[in-house]
């Protein structure tokens, strides 16, 4: 039997949305108030789901003190408290909550291998979510 | 297909235990969830059904009988018990949210008629919920 597992989180961070393939102008009227240089911060939560048959020894898809060890080190560490534009991740792309949600989906991707990575669920503001789930369909 | 999903709370203790395993493999494993004398929880129930709309009635399901079926198989069944002594199928199965969520499943799933079930959504906190398809 197989059961899909979310765990929901919080980290605070700072970007600033500029692309430098653009002119000050465009920039401007692309991101508005979002262009401001000095940056602006979100609470952002994230939700993590995983999937996988149930343990009949354990009744898990995964232990959830793995997971949360893994999301602690490998995510809210990264990005909690930082400001997003002077990261690795975003020195090619912007780091809108498009792209941030990618990341994050990528780095549990690649190193989360205690279940299958359904999808990846990013709360900006509590007015607009991403979600992302690779190359599958993200499902309801 | 028009999808409908009804919400339902139960609050319940539980513990988790593994009689297979060693005291030591048990309190490793499942930390502070092995005390055997539980722990509780507020739990939030999402139950969606699927299916298409009667013409004359305007219904995918009468809420009133799905509220009802939710009533009798499950909340009377879960809300204020201690799962793993006064529910049949967690005397051998751990109550986990994985578990819990397909037994809502299970329970549910024979009693319904007209619809069909799509999903079991079980919060165990605001924090932490599994999704159940039946699969």
């Amino acid at each position: 039997m197989k059961a899909h597992l979310t765990r929901r989180y919080w980290f605070s961070a700072s970007h600033r949305l500029h692309s430098d393939s653009m002119s000050p102008e465009e920039n401007q009227r692309t991101y508005g108030k979002c262009n401001n240089p000095h940056g602006h911060g979100h609470n952002y939560a994230l939700e993590v789901t995983v999937s996988g048959p149930v343990d009949q020894a354990t009744g898990m898809v995964c232990n959830l003190v793995d997971l949360d060890e893994f999301v602690q080190g490998q995510i809210l560490e990264r990005f909690g408290h930082e400001n997003l534009n002077t990261l690795a991740a975003f020195r090619e792309c912007v780091p809108t909550t498009e792209n941030l949600c990618r990341e994050i989906f990528e780095v549990l991707q690649r190193g989360f291998t205690a279940a299958h990575l359904d999808k990846v669920r990013l709360e900006e503001t509590m007015m607009n979510s991403f979600e992302y789930a690779g190359d599958a369909e993200v499902r309801k | 297909m028009v999808y409908l999903t009804r919400k339902a709370e139960f609050s319940a203790s539980h513990y988790y235990h593994n009689p297979e395993f060693s005291p030591e493999e048990n309190r490793r494993l499942f930390g502070k969830c092995n005390n055997p004398n539980g722990h509780g929880h507020n739990y939030t129930l999402e139950v969606t059904v699927k299916g298409e709309v009667d013409p004359r009635s305007g219904f995918v399901v009468d809420l009133k009988q799905l509220k009802e079926i939710l009533n009798r198989e499950v909340l009377d069944a879960l809300d204020h018990r201690f799962l793993n002594k006064e529910v049949p199928e967690f005397a051998t199965r751990i109550p986990t949210t994985e578990n819990i969520a397909i037994s809502v499943w299970q329970r549910l799933q024979s009693r319904l008629e007209r619809a069909q079930l799509h999903r079991v959504r079980v919060y165990e906190t605001p924090d932490l919920f599994v999704d159940y398809y039946g699969e």
